[in-house]
């Protein structure tokens, strides 16, 4: 029989939900059925996660056609890169990897550590308590990605609103997201005909110029391409500077820790990024089988719908000593937080960044910083594939 | 003929992100730790491979023009 899909809420925001731990035991590539009826298979293990990530037999191209179950984004953006394998999807990611390599990140860590300063100002020049989300934890990352992208920061009233409708998951009505797309892609078509006027000094101006010089991409890749780029850019780290909190207060000892010690904090957000459920432990990156694959001794037919649920594989005993405790001090932590293979996070390297200068503001810079909400009172938005705060209350004096 | 290029990981740079070895299998693979290594020492010049060493997240892969000596342009 199949295991209903979604599975059941987790009783806490800091654990997978406990049916993932006992399959990842006991039956660690199983079929789910989702309310349509439609099946897929979910998978537990971190060998067998990675091996869905990194292997070419499971293709996000396949997985991307309308036919499939709907986990997010997928069939909406045939021509973003996430629908893509390689060597198609290699050809297009190389025209935006360069701007997000380590090197090129650690040029902007000075201008990232200035916003936070800035943000940081501004945040205790209000009353307290402040919501951290409108004052921190979304106007960072936006900025960043702003910044590198030529978007107008400003315009983030307009953009935030169709990018938290493509953030769906899969309760979410097609529709709303459909609308979020289609709004996002005449929002880029706009700032492209401007570019193309007005070309600046930013990623969006150096692909239209791969467009329009060399033929790098078409014209949908590129409007595709800003749009995947401006929601990846912000919304996953806003809610992980949230998750990443809340994970903290839950460990009183390891928050010190951080604190005493602002060496901690590579290692530090490496392990939070490890055991923080940012989703609901399931990913959204579905994969279709384009061949019969064998995995931990079961055989998944081709054409299969696999979900890699990376929140309890990145809990698996088998890699992780103690795997349920969060350790800021893990020095062995091969975690797939941001995934692996060709659509390894294309933002990993920034999102590393900013966490760290986030958390270096944060916690140093307002050492009595606390977080003024029960769980029981946290309003997340609905519908979300990652664990989106209306607001987060917090008090600093 | 096209010169070959050299192919090598640097494996204190790599991070294990696989973008290498899903991208273009037939030229990386990951160890047991999880590190990229290059497959063939020496290739003759592939669009694959660049493609792959262009979108490392860390540089790590680096490429030789065995002809001239340099390495080969990633920007």
């Amino acid at each position: 029989m199949p295991i209903p899909f979604p599975l059941p809420d987790p009783p806490t925001l800091y654990h997978p939900t406990p049916l993932l731990a006992e399959l990842r035991a006991n039956d660690p590539v199983t079929q789910v059925e989702f309310p349509d009826g439609k099946r897929a298979w979910l998978v537990t293990r971190y060998a067998d996660v990675r091996t869905v990530m990194m292997d070419a037999r499971f293709s996000r191209a396949a997985a991307s056609s309308p036919d499939q179950p709907q986990m997010g984004l997928g069939a909406l953006a045939s021509e973003s890169l996430i629908a893509k394998d390689p060597p198609e999807h290699t050809r297009l990611r190389r025209l935006v990897a360069r701007a997000f390599t380590h090197r090129r990140v650690e040029e902007l860590r000075p201008r990232v550590a200035e916003v936070v300063a800035d943000l940081i100002a501004g945040l205790r020049k209000q009353p307290e308590p402040a919501d951290l989300v409108e004052n921190f934890s979304l106007p960072l990352p936006v900025q960043v990605i702003c910044d590198l992208l030529g978007v107008p920061a400003g315009d983030r009233d307009r953009f935030h609103g169709w990018s938290d409708a493509v953030m769906g998951n899969w309760e979410r009505d097609q529709a709303i997201m459909v609308g979020g797309f289609t709004e996002l892609g005449r929002y880029f078509a706009e700032l492209i005909a401007e570019k193309r006027a007005h070309p600046g000094d930013d990623l969006m101006t150096g692909l239209i110029a791969a467009r329009d010089e060399h033929d790098k991409l078409t014209e949908e890749e590129l409007v595709t391409l800003g749009i995947g780029l401006l929601i990846g850019g912000h919304e996953t780290t806003a809610n992980q500077i949230n998750m990443f909190l809340l994970t903290l207060r839950e460990h009183p000892d390891q928050l010190a820790l951080l604190r005493s010690d602002p060496a901690l904090l590579e290692t530090g957000v490496e392990e939070l990024m490890r055991f923080t459920q940012l989703g609901n432990s399931v990913s959204s990156m579905i994969r279709v089988t384009t061949e019969a694959v064998e995995l931990s001794g079961v055989t998944i037919p081709a054409g299969a719908p696999v979900m890699p649920a990376l929140g309890v594989a990145n809990r698996d005993p088998a890699v992780f000593a103690d795997p349920d405790r969060l350790d800021v001090t893990r020095a062995d932590n091969p975690h797939i937080g941001f995934g692996a293979g060709a659509h390894h996070c294309l933002g990993a390297q920034l999102a590393r960044m900013e966490l760290q200068e986030a958390l270096r503001g944060l916690l140093h810079g307002l050492p009595n910083l606390r977080i003024v909400a029960d769980d029981a009172d946290l309003v997340f938005k609905p519908t979300m594939i990652v664990r989106s705060l209306h607001t987060l209350p917090v008090a600093w004096s | 003929m096209t010169a070959q290029w050299q192919v090598s990981v640097d494996g204190f740079g790599c991070i294990g992100s696989g973008m290498c070895a899903a991208s273009a299998p037939d030229f990386f693979e990951l160890d047991g730790r999880g590190r990229s290594r290059a497959l063939h020492e020496k290739i003759d010049p592939d669009e694959r491979v660049l493609d792959a060493a262009v979108s490392c997240p860390v540089e790590a892969i680096s490429l030789v023009d065995l002809a001239t000596g340099e390495e080969v342009p990633l920007d």
